[in-house]
């Protein structure tokens, strides 16, 4: 029979998590909101944690846990922060991840036991200015001379791209024509620094503000033509296979943002008095708490449930796809019901709901939107 | 190389509501989450950043119920090599005394004891005492409230804080028992990998006859003072309200210097 309870080991990372968040992010994480200003210290604490190798085997300095492991993780991060949950995410996922499934031997030593150790990230470039959710838009290029690719474009909204630590980002890129006509499109490192390489000012974000977020451009960027991470030509579709379990990802990390918004309103619903008695008294009130907590309860199990696929080695598309679907949905509904329960407070940056609200609308639309994830289920059940 | 044994204590979480058992005013530890306390937690890391910085071994001692063996684990993820954990029925309502014996006892099965290792006061029980009187029982130096701790040699020396005499220098040589406050360290936070290799930790458990003492040494029944009564904290009086007629700065001042605040 099934069995939805966490064994010791993942209820122990998850409790260790929760702690470090509640001690070490909580108290100081507003103020680098609010600066809009990318926390390095919390970040070398969680690579000090292992966190950004939880799913990389110790040969890479990374811990031999599993992706579920970082998925609790970030449920436990997005509990109480956004912008430092998506940090990891896109470290591991987007940044370490295509490297050590499709990297030869020699990229993985160069670029991942820093980056499992959290002391470098790495970012992936794939959306651009004229098009995100249909990749295959691309217009960078990159072109064979000699023995180095020569690389020409643009890149939009790219995480981790421009920290200090950022050690490389990981580029789609045209590189030639198919047999079909359609383009042939390939992944490539460049390392940050190439010369011809600029990393755009960050952008004045609505939310995720303790994140970093930049655009790129690539002005005759020469790498070497070992920078190619995988095979010439199956840069997309190797691009979509990461997708998918960073949706997986990405869903743990909506349903601790909305498990977030429980924890902080059922503590306020009893603080907070109107009309002589705490307003958690009202059934107003209570229902939009068991709806909250409601939401979360889905979000999880559907998570749960596509990571369980994946760790089988199953097909988990369409459950991933759901997973986010259903976990986005709950992380902006109980954002919109946190900062009403909160009245004029919750339209204050100073308390975390605000701070909620402002980060849940990105789960909407990033690694995938909502109508790509309808369209995914919709491919998946054979429409 | 450095042979050091860690007191660690399990103890209800300070973010949730503690209270004392209504018949015997004992902790009602079922009423809360049990955690490693913090103060231990920097015990333990102080005794990892002496084992890595040459060579030595840590084993984590604790005196409590059966569940604490979640605290021994956290200590043991943390990086501590063993454990020995002492659990008998025969121990609830133990007083410091006793606490005190039955440590002192449990050290005697680690052979080769160079340095002990404990918190200057337990978040619960607060008594403050426990690692004077084992170093009384031990018969080793005692150097507690420390701040800082250095191990060169065959010689501890450690910065002892005092609540307004500042910091005092103090030096021993080993074995002696070292109790360290809030202000030594930032404990580490387990790893994934810390936390897979606690499992496969060895644990000693040890009841009371195990290390020949009478269970009428120990226990509530046999404790030198007893709680006759508890009652809650009274709620906070409203505080003193200084109005501002242009003023209100020296107000404020002579105030603070009125409680000796200043
Ligand atoms: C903070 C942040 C961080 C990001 N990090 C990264 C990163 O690290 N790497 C990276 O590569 N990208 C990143 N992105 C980009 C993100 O993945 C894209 O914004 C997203 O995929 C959507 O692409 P787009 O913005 O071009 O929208 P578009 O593709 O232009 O879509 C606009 C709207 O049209 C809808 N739409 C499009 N096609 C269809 C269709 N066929 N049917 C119905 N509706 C459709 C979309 O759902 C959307 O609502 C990030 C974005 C943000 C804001
Ligand atoms: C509700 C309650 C009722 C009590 N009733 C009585 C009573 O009736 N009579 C009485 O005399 N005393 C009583 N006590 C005191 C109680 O027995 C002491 O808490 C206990 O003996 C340990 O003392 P401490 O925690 O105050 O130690 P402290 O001296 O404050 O602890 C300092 C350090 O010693 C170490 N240490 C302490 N205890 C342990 C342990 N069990 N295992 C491993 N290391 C340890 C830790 O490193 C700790 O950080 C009571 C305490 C409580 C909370």
């Amino acid at each position: 029979m099934i069995d939805l309870r966490l064994d010791d080991t993942y209820e122990t990372l998850r409790k260790t998590v929760e702690n470090f968040a509640q001690r070490e992010v909580a108290p100081v994480i507003g103020d680098f909101y609010e600066r809009e200003e990318f926390p390095y210290g919390i970040v070398a604490q969680m690579g000090e944690m292992g966190l950004f190798g939880l799913p990389f085997p110790e040969k890479y300095d990374g811990m031999g846990g599993d992706y579920f492991a970082l998925c609790l993780a970030l449920e436990e991060l997005a509990r109480v922060d956004s912008s430092v949950a998506i940090t990891l995410e896109a470290g591991v996922s987007l940044g370490a991840m295509p490297i050590y499934r499709f990297g030869t031997d020699e990229q993985k030593e160069q670029w991942l036991p820093a980056m499992c150790r959290g002391e470098t990230l790495g970012a992936f470039g794939l959306t651009e200015p004229g098009g995100g959710s249909d990749a295959g838009a691309t217009k960078t290029t990159a072109k064979i001379d000699g023995d180095s690719w020569v690389i020409n474009g643009s890149k939009s909204f790219i995480t981790n791209s421009g920290t200090d630590i950022t050690s490389l980002v990981t580029v789609t890129a045209v590189t030639g024509t198919k047999d079909n006509g359609g383009k042939e499109i390939s992944a490539i490192i460049v390392p940050s620094g190439t010369p011809g390489f600029t990393v755009e000012k960050k952008y004045s974000k609505v939310g995720w503000n303790a994140s970093d977020t930049h655009g790129l451009s690539f002005d005759d960027v020469r790498v070497p033509q070992e920078n190619l991470v995988g095979q010439q030509g199956r840069g997309y579709a190797q691009f979509l296979s990461i997708l998918d379990e960073g949706r997986i990802a990405i869903a743990a990390l909506s349903t601790g943002l909305a498990q977030g918004c429980v924890d902080e309103c059922l503590r306020y619903a009893r603080e907070r008095e109107a009309f002589g008695r705490p307003i958690g008294a009202n059934q107003a009130i209570q229902f939009k708490l068991a709806d909250m907590e409601l939401r979360t309860h889905n979000a999880r199990l559907a998570y749960y449930a596509a990571a369980s696929k994946m760790l089988r080695g199953e097909p988990f598309k369409k459950e991933a796809a759901i997973a986010k679907l259903t976990s986005s949905n709950a992380a902006m509904d109980n954002a919109r019901e946190a900062t009403q329960i909160f009245g004029g407070y919750g339209f204050m940056n100073e308390f975390p709901v605000g701070r909620f609200y402002r980060d849940a609308k990105i789960l909407e639309v990033g690694e995938g939107t909502s109508e790509v994830q309808r369209m995914l289920i919709a491919r998946e059940l054979g429409l | 190389m450095t042979n050091i044994v860690v007191l660690v204590k399990q103890v209800p979480d300070t973010y949730s509501e503690r209270k004392l058992a209504e018949t015997d005013h004992t902790l009602d530890r079922e009423s809360a989450d049990a955690v490693l306390d913090e103060i231990n937690e920097r015990a333990v890391e102080e005794a990892l950043k002496i084992k890595e910085a040459g060579e030595g071994e840590v084993t984590v001692l604790c005196v409590g119920p059966d569940r604490a063996t979640d605290a021994i684990r956290k200590a043991l993820s943390m990086g501590a090599d063993k454990a020995i954990h002492v659990s008998d029925e025969a121990l609830h309502g133990s007083d410091i005394l006793a606490t005190a014996k039955v440590i002192a006892a449990a050290i005697g099965k680690v052979e080769g004891v160079d340095l002990v290792i404990a918190g200057n006061e337990s978040s619960d029980g607060g008594a403050g005492a426990v690692p004077a009187l084992l170093a009384e029982l031990l018969g080793m130096p005692q150097l507690t409230y420390a701040h800082h701790v250095s191990v060169e040699g065959s010689a501890i020396k450690v910065d002892r804080e005092t609540a307004d005499e500042g910091i005092t220098h103090l030096e021993a040589n080993l074995p002696a028992v070292v109790s360290v406050t809030e202000k030594i360290n930032e404990p580490r936070y387990p790893s994934f990998k810390g936390i897979m290799a606690a499992k496969k930790k060895p644990v000693e458990t040890l009841t009371v006859a195990d290390l020949g003492l009478d269970a009428g040494e120990v226990g509530l029944d046999n404790a030198w003072s007893t709680v006759s009564e508890a009652a809650p904290k009274p709620p906070r009086t409203a505080g003193e309200k200084v109005e501002d007629d242009g003023d209100g700065g020296t107000k404020i001042a002579e105030y603070l210097v009125g409680q000796k605040l200043i």
